[in-house]
Formats: C-alpha cells, sequence, structure tokens
C-alpha cells in the first residue's frame, strides 16, 4: 500500500516546483555566455524542438495515459497541423500566430472524427488502426491532386517570422519563448481539465469503462472527444514545428516520427505531466547524441568501423526501461517517495 | 395504493440456449431493503445487470418511478436514481479513493470540459462544493483515513467501503448491493449490516441487494425475492420467505 500524496503534496509542493522549472525555462535564453561561441542558436534550436515535442506528447499522454486508448498515428495529427500553419501561412497571408488555433480546430476536428471507428477497437487493434494513419498521412500529402497547396513531395517553404522590434530578441530567442508560451498555456489547460471532473471522467474510463459507465459518464462522448483533444494538442505542435523549422515536407512526418512519440512518453513517464517535458527532452537529445557516442566509441577503442548510432540508441532505451520500468518521472517519484516518507516518520 | 419504486415485469434474458432468467417479476417500495437470493447461478446478478443496462433483456419490462429502465441509455440511469455496486469490486485503481467518489458525483455536476481546462470561477465553485459531499460520504463510510490512497493498493474490505461511498456520491434512490458481505469476515459483516441500515435510514435510500449470506439477507431485509435456475420461486418477508418448501428444496435437495 502507497499513499500517492503526503503533506508536501498536498500544500501545493508540486505546484511550486513547477512554476520554478518554467520560470528556469524562461531564463535559458539569457545564457549565451555559458555556451561555446556562436553555438547558441543551435541550442536554441534544440529548445525548441525538445518543448515541441514535448507538446506532442503531451496530447499523446492525454490519450494513452489518461484514457487508456492506444495511438501509433500521432504523426497523422502533427503533420496536420504543420501542413495546416504552413497553408495558411503561405497562401492565405496569415500572421504565424493565428494559425495556431485553426490547426488545434482542424485537428481536432480530425481527431474527433477518427475517435468514432476507434470506439469499436481496443488494444492492438486499435494501434493497428492508428498505425495506418501514420503510414497514410505522408502518401496523401504527396498526392499529386492537392500538390498545388502542399507542394508535393518537396514540401512547402516558409519565412521564419522575426521577432517584433520591440522585444529586442534575436530571432531563435523570440521563437524559443514562442513555443515556451504555447508550452506553458498547453500544460496548464490539459492539469486543470485533469483535476476537475472531465479528467476524471478520462482517468475512471481507462481504469474501468464499465463502473465508469454506470457513474453516469457517457463512455463513448468521452472517448470520442479525449481523442480529439489529444489530436488537436499534437496538431499545435505540429504548426508550431511548421512555424520554427520554416519548412514542411511529407518525409518528416512518418511512422518513425508517431514511434518517437510514443518512445518519449513512456521514457517520460506515462500519465506523468512532468514526464512528456522530460520524454520530449529525451528525444531530442538521445537522436543527437546517439552519433556522438558512436563517434566517441569509435576514436577511444580505435574502432575501425562505425558503432550504428541506432543500436546505441536501442541499448539506451532497453537500459533506461530496464532501470526506470515506470519511466524517468516514475524513478524520481519513488525516489522521492521513499525519501520523504522516511523523513515523516520521524517525530 | 402506493406505486411502486421499482416494478421488474416478466424479466428474460437468454445467453445462447441458456435460459438466464426467465419472465421474473417482483417489486421493491421505497424505504424497502429488499434481498435477492438464489443459488450460485440462479441469474441474480444477471438480473442486477439488466437493471444497470450492462444486459438486454430479450423480454419484459423494468419500471423505476415509472420510467422505463430499458428505454434510458446506460449512462443516465444514474440520473434515474439508481446506484450500484459490483461483485467484484469495481473501482478506478489508478485513482485515489476521493477521486473515486468524486467520479461518484460525475452526473451531480455538470461543468463542460472546456470551461475546465480554463478553471473558470464556477468550475472552482463546483469542485469546491463536489469536494464537501464527497468528504461527508468519505466520513459517512469511516475513510477519511484512506482518502488521497490509491484505491488499486487497498485491503478488500476497504475497497468495499470506498464503492459503496461512490455509489452513495449520485444521491440514489435505489442501491443495488452486488454481493456485499462477499470476502468479509464475521466482525467485518456486523459492521456492514449496520451500514446498510444507515444507508437507508440516514440517507433514505432503498436498497436491493443479492447476497449469499444468509443471515445478513434475513436480518436486514423487509422483503425477500427467492430466485433458482432464472425463475422467482418465493416472495415474502423473510420469515415466510425461510418457511417456504420450494425453497428448502432449493437450497437443501429434496429428501431422499
Amino acid at each position: 500500500m502507497a499513499a500517492v500524496t503526503n503533506s508536501w503534496a498536498t500544500k501545493g509542493g508540486p505546484g511550486v516546483v513547477a512554476i520554478a522549472f518554467w520560470a528556469l525555462l524562461a531564463l535559458l535564453p539569457f545564457g549565451e555566455r555559458f555556451v561555446a561561441e556562436g553555438s547558441f542558436d543551435y541550442y536554441l534550436f534544440m529548445g525548441q524542438a525538445m518543448l515541441i515535442n514535448a507538446i506532442a506528447i503531451l496530447g499523446l499522454n492525454l490519450l494513452i495515459g489518461f484514457n487508456g486508448q492506444i495511438s501509433l498515428g500521432h504523426s497523422a495529427f502533427f503533420a496536420v497541423g504543420a501542413y495546416t500553419a504552413a497553408i495558411l501561412m503561405n497562401f492565405a497571408g496569415w500572421p504565424y500566430w493565428a494559425t495556431l488555433p485553426i490547426a488545434a480546430i482542424v485537428c481536432f476536428v480530425a481527431g474527433y472524427l477518427f475517435g468514432f471507428p476507434a470506439l469499436k477497437l481496443e488494444g492492438h487493434y486499435l494501434a493497428l488502426a492508428t498505425f495506418t494513419l501514420a503510414i497514410a498521412v505522408p502518401q496523401l500529402l504527396k498526392y499529386k491532386p492537392i500538390g498545388k497547396w502542399t507542394g508535393g513531395v518537396g514540401g512547402l517553404l516558409l519565412d521564419k517570422p522575426e521577432a517584433p522590434e520591440w522585444t529586442g530578441l534575436g530571432q531563435d530567442q523570440f521563437l524559443y519563448y514562442l513555443c515556451l508560451i504555447v508550452s506553458i498555456l498547453s500544460f496548464w489547460a490539459v492539469r486543470n481539465l485533469l483535476r476537475g471532473r472531465g479528467g476524471r471522467a478520462m482517468m475512471a474510463i481507462r481504469d474501468h469503462a464499465m463502473a465508469a459507465g454506470t457513474m453516469g459518464i457517457d463512455t463513448a462522448r468521452y472517448k470520442t472527444v479525449t481523442f480529439g483533444i489529444s489530436a488537436g494538442i499534437t496538431g499545435i505542435s505540429g504548426a508550431l514545428s511548421a512555424i520554427t523549422v520554416a519548412f514542411v515536407a511529407p518525409d518528416s512526418f512518418t511512422l518513425q516520427l508517431a514511434v518517437s512519440f510514443l518512445v518519449g512518453l513512456v521514457v517520460g513517464g506515462i500519465a506523468s505531466l512532468p514526464g512528456c517535458l522530460i520524454g520530449g527532452a529525451f528525444i531530442v537529445l538521445i537522436q543527437n547524441s546517439s552519433q556522438s557516442i558512436s563517434d566517441w566509441m569509435k576514436s577511444t577503442f580505435s574502432l575501425r568501423y562505425d558503432v550504428p548510432a541506432w543500436a546505441i540508441y536501442g541499448v539506451l532505451l532497453i537500459a533506461l526501461m530496464y532501470f526506470m520500468p515506470r519511466g524517468i518521472m516514475g524513478g524520481i517519484e519513488a525516489v522521492f517517495q521513499r525519501l520523504t516518507t522516511r523523513r515523516e516518520r520521524q517525530p | 395504493m402506493r406505486e411502486p419504486l421499482l416494478d421488474v415485469r416478466g424479466v428474460a434474458v437468454r445467453f445462447g440456449g441458456v435460459v438466464a432468467l426467465d419472465a421474473v417479476s417482483f417489486d421493491v417500495y421505497q424505504g424497502q431493503i429488499a434481498g435477492l437470493i438464489g443459488p450460485n447461478g440462479a441469474g441474480k446478478t444477471t438480473l442486477f445487470n439488466c437493471l444497470s443496462r450492462l444486459y438486454q433483456p430479450h423480454d419484459g419490462e423494468i419500471l423505476f418511478e415509472g420510467t422505463s429502465v430499458l428505454a434510458t441509455p446506460r449512462h443516465r440511469i444514474a440520473r434515474l436514481g439508481i446506484g450500484r455496486t459490483f461483485q467484484n469490486v469495481a473501482l478506478f485503481d489508478r485513482m485515489t479513493v476521493l477521486e473515486n467518489v468524486l467520479v461518484g458525483l460525475h452526473g451531480e455536476t455538470s461543468s463542460s470540459l472546456f470551461a475546465g481546462a480554463l478553471r473558470l470561477p464556477s468550475v472552482r465553485r463546483e469542485q469546491a462544493a463536489a469536494k464537501e459531499r464527497a468528504a461527508e460520504l468519505i466520513d459517512f463510510m469511516d475513510l477519511r483515513p484512506f482518502a488521497n490512497w490509491l484505491a488499486g493498493g487497498l485491503p478488500f474490505p476497504i475497497r468495499k467501503r470506498v464503492e459503496l461511498a461512490r455509489a452513495l456520491a449520485a444521491r440514489p434512490k435505489l442501491l443495488l448491493l452486488d454481493e456485499p458481505a462477499a470476502g468479509l469476515n464475521h466482525d467485518e459483516v456486523h459492521v456492514l449490516e449496520g451500514q446498510i441500515r444507515r444507508v437507508r435510514d440516514e440517507q433514505g435510500v432503498t436498497v436491493l441487494l443479492v447476497e449469499h449470506h444468509m443471515s445478513l439477507v434475513m436480518s436486514v431485509s423487509d422483503k425477500v425475492v427467492v430466485v433458482n435456475f432464472g425463475r422467482k420461486i418465493a416472495e415474502g418477508t423473510p420469515d415466510e420467505v425461510r418457511r417456504d418448501p420450494e425453497v428448502i428444496k432449493a437450497y437443501l435437495g429434496t429428501a431422499a
């Protein structure tokens, strides 16, 4: 038996930590002096990618971690969000910020509609059905008749938004803040949702759908709407990605992207909100560091051939799952729980 | 004459060729504690599942305060005023005891997902009121020390109490209890008996319970309905039922 909350948690401790953490993230763009000359924009770009992935994983977590459905197809909603932003900016001349809510709405509708067939499917079957989304969407984006809008195989090149004069920020600093603000709003909204009536209904369906129905919860409606919200959040991250990268192309949104969201989710911690941020950072870091570990091994052990980076990625993943089966956030919570319960037992 | 709260009329359920319920009729009046008994496989839980719309009967009608239960979708049954517990205890294991009870209040509250995401003042007010009601029920079921524990890790007798608190949250008029005494020891059954009485006397809830624990049913019930092989074989006060030759035959078999 374990109490999930101790006095620290009930007295608002996690909220204070969360605010402190977001504040720290807001200070990072002023850390230029701490990194090597000229590399700072690259770090800022990585920071943007981490936050974008974190939002995508947040959407996926709402579906998998809090509602007990599965999706191997969230790359498709990410793609739809990205193309919505790209097309609006490119052909309709919309300002970048106005594309974000539209991407959310378009993806919400797409996810909501997909939620209906998903009602009939569970577990492995739902995984397969969503898998088809992930493989169909990149091909659909290359489809000739709509090529005028999507740019076909070549995709669309966009103008990167400039920082407004009054901010005094560089372009990458500004885009980092854009991602950070959207992240904060998304995480805040999801946290509110989960603490309220609707979020409890989602979790009740996850834990025992039949009992949830008996409690007066319209399980079918909640499952389709949750699918929609999940897709909508991931769509926002797709739009952010189009804005910050200033380029969309079908082959950026393959099944591999969907799987990497899933990896981030599991590594960060299923049904954990801080876990989404950890997962988002993880998938950006590991894709970069697998290659550097490979290079390091080659030079240190004077190997004749490269160590395959993806094999290193695999080994790292297996090791992580072995030591922290509930993800990094699950591991942190377990350690924290052990420390605080011991302290509280003392008179 | 007064209308019955629950009126079960000729309900029949078949699973393939197996007849689980065969034209079962009985009624329950407001303020009663009614027991539904019968040997294993007699169709008691099947009847409960018809009442909470988990099964669709092939024939018959169920009226609750004159409204057709069978014409009401599953998620509206709680709103109609029927709550239930499950034979195997169906809690939301990865949620706390408090959250479980709050889910029971789902139908009593109404804030939308959108308002919830923005945490509007109306949502906060509703949430505060819901928490207050949940805390009352947690106290009523003596669950205060466990309020912030995950339901999944609690011992079985406590889990049964959580389920009862959750079912009461929706302010049901009729509470269906499916084998509330199963898995409890002698003392715990005694406590349960008091709780069932308090549910009726203090919360004003009519109770229909399926139970194998004879002494509990006989002491707590105002009336008892006996089913065997899907058919009602007796109905009456505990004393009448105890003396009924059909009932004795069903439970003990015929003397050789």
